[in-house]
This record gives structure tokens, sequence and C-alpha cells, in this order.
């Protein structure tokens, strides 16, 4: 059933839609809405979990460890300030291999103060071993949330996913959202029963102390894991599609073809760039749009095969790594390095702390890869 | 796809009418979209929200900077925020006022299309909000309906029953006299 | 007491071990009994049950029966029990004599 719902509610929704067992969080602009709407649902008893609410974000994730260890499948959200607290239990997680799924609304680290759409908090867990996804519409945050559970929980992965959509851009904006039959949904998404959990019949340690002989082995693991799972999201990818009529990958090719210049990005920026590629295609350039959706795994082999074709590669990125240049732009580099196929790379930055970026700037972006040779760190729209 | 951008002050209600607009559409079959500028919102500060609506999928994320239609909940503003900025040429532009439309003129503007309601009046008449603060949002959705032809007014109405957690009857009622009322 | 993970298991690589840092077994075949270089013995005598030595025992190697008994696979001779006794029933004895 189509309704009309903001980013964050579609979330709410998902987790909704995904049966989750137990939700704990704390409260953070933008993304308060979120748990707050899945308050009400599993007040109005809709959702049979439980609401854990505690003290502070880094309570939330360990909240969330600690009933998924036993067997529970968990869900959070949070932002910025709310994720870097978070930092050490990110870690842990991953680590645990509990495929716990948090949304967190992009939102830009402080200081100054600011409560809009950047990406760096979630650039800033990179290392951590989440997945991580990057959604452009409401649709795709929906889907994405019930696929991550999937993804996460097939049981050569057990790895949890952060799922970013851009503050206010996604998280207050209104949408046309298609919400499955919840029978529908379950016949996809089967409930979590995993091999290793805290269980009093077969008594485990968890997390205990573990010596150089194995700490090494388990990094390769989790290494693996991620490389395993680009298979698996692309196969529950095209489960998902052929299902439910929208399919999903690592990334996503929009006019890429015959273009001769591709215009990479992520999150909302990645919608308002295929309106951008239509209007520059009306006045005959051949360009096309590349979205790349996951950042951790990293996509290398999709970004590989499409941009190897191209004559000049422009990454878009909401995120500055300072002393570098953009983080997505760094990826795309190395894997196009990786290929063999040094086609020249321009790096933008735009957005940051939510900026406005406008079909016109992406124009803009655009005239500039005609126009001026390669470089790393250009600044869209930035007033000097 | 048409683009309509509203201006108002905090607590006159302009995002929920972008929403209850969008919602309307999305009941005739339209896709949509509607979202707020995204600033921190107080009480009498000028207030923006955006609504698209279209036949096809709506990708751009970005503001509304070349609007079709104009809808402005408080006059006000005219003058003190530059409202008409990247309006389409013979864009509507929909004002809440007593005043008529050819009593406004905006030169910086090609050809626009001037339709005024008196919204206040109504809104105080069906209680929605204070005499000295009227909650017009509902009421100028009538005038919208009425003068671009982009939803129906039952479409409106429709949408408020969903959307608007109190007075249902009454907002509705206002979007239905104000309907009736627009001068052109 | 024996239960599903009660076994030792050896462990040559990565495709042996388990994707987190989980025992593949219970703990109870990590025998720490070989840490003990001083053995807790609780004298019959001097005991009123008062289970003060059960209650502070970290491992917890010492059970509540009456009187308690001490299990000396996972006893590590931390000398908490002798220290918490207010009957003084625990003594320590050497190991390795």
């Amino acid at each position: 059933m189509k309704k009309v719902l903001t980013g964050n509610v579609a979330a709410a929704y998902g987790a909704t839609a995904a049966r989750v067992n137990v939700v704990a969080a704390y409260p953070i602009t933008p993304q308060t809405t979120i748990v707050e709407i899945l308050s009400e649902i599993v007040a109005d008893g809709e959702l049979k979990a439980d609401f854990v609410k505690v003290e502070s974000e880094h309570s939330a994730l360990a909240a969330c460890i600690g009933a998924q260890s036993a067997g529970a499948r968990t869900f959070t959200a949070t932002s910025a300030q709310g994720l870097a607290l978070m930092h050490e239990l990110i870690h842990w997680s991953a680590r645990a291999r509990l495929p716990i799924v948090l949304t967190n609304v992009n939102r830009a680290m402080a200081p100054g103060w600011s409560i809009w759409a950047d990406a760096t908090d979630s650039i800033a867990q990179r290392d951590t071993g989440w997945m991580q996804v990057y959604c452009e519409n409401n649709q795709e945050v929906f889907d994405t949330v019930i696929m991550s559970y999937k993804i996460g929980e097939n049981e050569n992965i057990l790895l949890p996913t952060l799922i970013n959509l851009d503050a206010f851009f996604l998280s207050h904006t209104s949408q046309v959202v298609d919400i499955y039959d919840s029978e529908r949904i379950d016949s996809f998404l089967p409930p979590y029963n995993p091999k290793y959990k805290l269980d009093v019949n077969a008594p485990r340690s968890f997390g205990a102390l573990t010596s150089p002989e194995h700490y090494y082995e388990f990094s390769y693991l989790l290494h693996n894991a991620h490389k395993k799972a680009k298979e698996v999201i692309r196969e529950v990818g095209k489960e998902f599609g052929k299902k439910f009529g929208r399919e999903y990958g690592l990334v996503e090719e929009y006019k890429c073809e015959d273009a001769d210049e591709i215009l990479v990005t992520y999150g909302t920026i990645a919608g308002t760039t295929k309106d951008a590629v239509d209007r520059l295609r009306e006045k005959g350039r051949k360009v096309g749009a590349f979205k790349i959706r996951y950042f951790r795994p990293f996509p290398d082999e999709e970004v590989i095969e499409v941009l190897s074709k191209a004559k000049k590669i422009g990454v878009i990125d909401r995120a500055v790594s300072f002393g570098h240049e953009g983080p997505f732009l760094s990826e795309v580099k190395a894997a196009l390095y990786e290929s063999g196929n040094y086609v020249p790379v321009y790096g933008f930055v735009a957005g940051l702390g939510g900026r406005d970026v406008s079909i016109a700037d992406i124009e803009n972006i655009h005239d500039h890869m005609i126009n001026n040779e390669p470089e790393n760190l250009i600044w869209i729209g930035v007033k000097k | 796809m048409l683009e309509i951008r509203f201006h108002g002050r905090g607590g006159q209600g302009a995002v929920k009418a972008s929403d209850v607009l969008a919602i309307a559409a999305f009941e005739e079959g339209k896709e949509v979209q509607a979202f707020p500028f995204f600033g921190v919102e107080r009480r009498g500060a000028p207030v923006t929200a955006f609504t698209r609506i279209s036949d096809t999928e709506i990708r751009i994320h970005s503001y509304i900077y070349e609007p079709d239609i104009l809808v402005i909940l408080d006059p006000s503003l005219i003058g003190a925020v530059p409202l008409t900025d990247g309006l389409k040429p013979s864009g509507k532009i929909i004002i809440n006022t007593s005043r008529k439309p050819e009593e406004f003129s905006f030169p910086e503007a090609e050809n626009p299309q001037v339709f005024t309601a008196d919204c206040s009046a109504i809104a105080v008449k069906y209680r929605l909000g204070s005499k000295e603060s009227p909650i017009v949002n509902t009421a100028i959705l009538g005038a919208v309906a009425k003068a671009t032809g982009i939803v129906s007014i039952d479409s409106i109405c429709k949408a408020i029953e969903n959307k608007i957690p109190i007075k249902k009857e009454e907002n509705a009622q206002a979007a239905r006299e104000t309907y009736e009322h627009v001068l052109s | 007491m024996a239960d599903k993970n009660d076994k030792k298991i050896n462990i040559s690589g990565a495709s042996d071990m388990p994707p987190m840092a989980a025992s593949l077994g219970s703990m109870r075949q990590n025998k720490t009994a070989s840490w003990r270089s001083i053995r807790p013995i609780i004298d019959e005598d001097k005991c009123k049950n008062c289970m003060i030595c059960w209650k502070f025992c970290p491992e917890p190697a010492i059970f509540p029966t009456a009187p308690p008994t001490i299990d000396y696979d996972f006893c590590k001779g931390c000398g908490i029990c002798i220290e918490e006794c207010p009957f003084d029933a625990i003594s320590s004895v050497k190991e390795g004599k």
C-alpha cells in the first residue's frame, strides 16, 4: 500500500516490517522521530518488541549488543554526535559479528553546531567492520532496512549495517513509499536464528581475552565476511526485486552506457544528479550518473566495470577527509588504479553542513570537468 | 512537474500546508514531495516550505528555485523577503489578504497572475488558532485548489481529514469557504 | 553438570574458528587449576555454613553445599575465601608438595 512518508517514518516502518525484537535508542535531531514513531508502534502493540529507554547512545548500542547476543533482532538509530559516542561499541558489535541495523541520519559534526546533512559522521566509522549503505529516497530507506537484516543475518556474513539517510533531505521530506504486505515481507525475511548466541543449555564465553595467536585470524574472518557480503548483497537485491518489484545492487547506473563523463555520488545528491544528467543530455552532453550505495563493502568490481569505459570521472562527496580529499573519491581512484585504467578523476566536495546541492551546482561541476584539468579537491559553491 | 513554494511565518502552518497539498495530489494518483526549508522553527520568523507534484518519479532533492506557484500565507512578508525569486513567467501568486489582486504589483516577476483570499478572516470564523494569530494553512489550500486547479477541493478536504489532528471539520469547511471566495 | 558444549576443541586456523571471539566449547574445559600455587582447605569443624566464602569466590569455584565444597578444577588459589572467612575455617596449603 502506498503512503506519503518522511524518511524517518519510512525507517521506523522498515524496522516494524522486519519485526525487530528490541529497539534501544536515545533521541538526537534529526533522528528523533524514527524512534519516537517506533515507541508509539510498540506501545500500540502493533510491534511486539521491547523498547529500551537508555541514558546515552553508547548505552543504546550496548543494549542492542546484549539483546542481539541473546538471539534477538535489534534496531537503533542516531545521528552525528550520537554516532560518535557509540564509536567504541560500533567496533565491538562488528567484531562480535552481531547483525544489528542502525539507521544514521547523516548530520554534520560540531562545532559549529549543526543539525544539517553531511556524511562525515558515518565516514568516520569506516574501519569498524560495519557495512555502510547510503540511501537516495524514502522508498530505498524502507527497503534497505528490510534487506539489511536479510544480508547481515546470512550465516556466512554476520555483519551489522549502518543505513545512512541525509538529514532533512530525506529524514524530514515526505515522499510516496510503497509499504508491502507483512506476509510477503515475512516470506522474504525469516526470523533471526543465530548459530552462536547466549544459551544456558550450550554455554560459551563471548568476547574473552584473545591472544595474538587468534586475534589476527578474527580480523581475517571479518574482512572475508565483507568480501562475501558483496555477492550476498547482489543476490538479496535481485530476490527483493523479484518479490517487490524494486531491484537493488551495490551501485546504480544511470545513462552510463555511452557516457563520456560519469558523475559519481551517493545519498540524495544522486537523485538530483539524475535530473541534472537529463538536463545536460538535452544540451547534447554525453554524461551519466553512477550512484554508490555501499561504501563498505566497497564495490570495486562495479566501479571498475562501469567507470573504466568513461573518458572522465567526477566524484561528488558530501564529506571531506581533512588533509586529503573526499572519501569516496579516494576509493574510486584506488579501484581504478587496481584495474590499470587511469581515467582522469575529478574530486568535488559539495553540500557540507546541509548546504543545498542544486541541479545548477551539478551542471557547474560538469562544466568544470569539460573545461579544466583534474584536481583532487574542488569546493563547489565555497565563498572564498 | 509542478513546483510550489509556500511563504509564511512560524505558527501559521506553512509546513503543514505543503504536506496536506502533497497528500491531496497523492490521493489523485500523483508522485509528490513535501518538505520545509530546514531551519530552526521560531514563532513569527519567516518560514518557507515546498511541494513538488509530478506524474513521474521525483528524484531531485534540492530546494525549489524556480517555482510555478507561490503561496503567501502572510502579506507582511511582501517586500520583507525576496518572495518572487525565480518565479516562472506567468507564475501564480496566491496571497492571504483582504485586499484585491490589483492592489499588488510584482514588477520583478514576469507577468505574474495574482489571486487573493481573506484566509485570516475565514480561519478566525472557524476558530482556527486565535484572532490575533489565526492558523490559515487549511483555508489557503482552498484558494490554491481554486486558483491553480492542480487538485480538487474534495482531495484537499480529504487530505485535511487525514493529516490535521484537531478540528478536522472546521478546517475542511474553511478550505471550502475560501475556495468560493478567491479573487483574481 | 555436563552441557552440549562441554568438549575440548583444537584450533589450527581461521577455518576452525567461530566468526567472533566466542569459545567453541564452554569454559568447563578451560581448567584454571594449573594457575594455583596455594590450595584452600575448609576445616569442617570450624565451618558454620555461613556461605561467605561462596559469595566472595570470584571464579566461582565454591559450591553452597553444607559444608561448602571447593571445585579444585577451577580454584585459582587467590586466597580471597581464606581472607573473608569470619571463623578462620579455611587454611592454605602450598601446592606441589
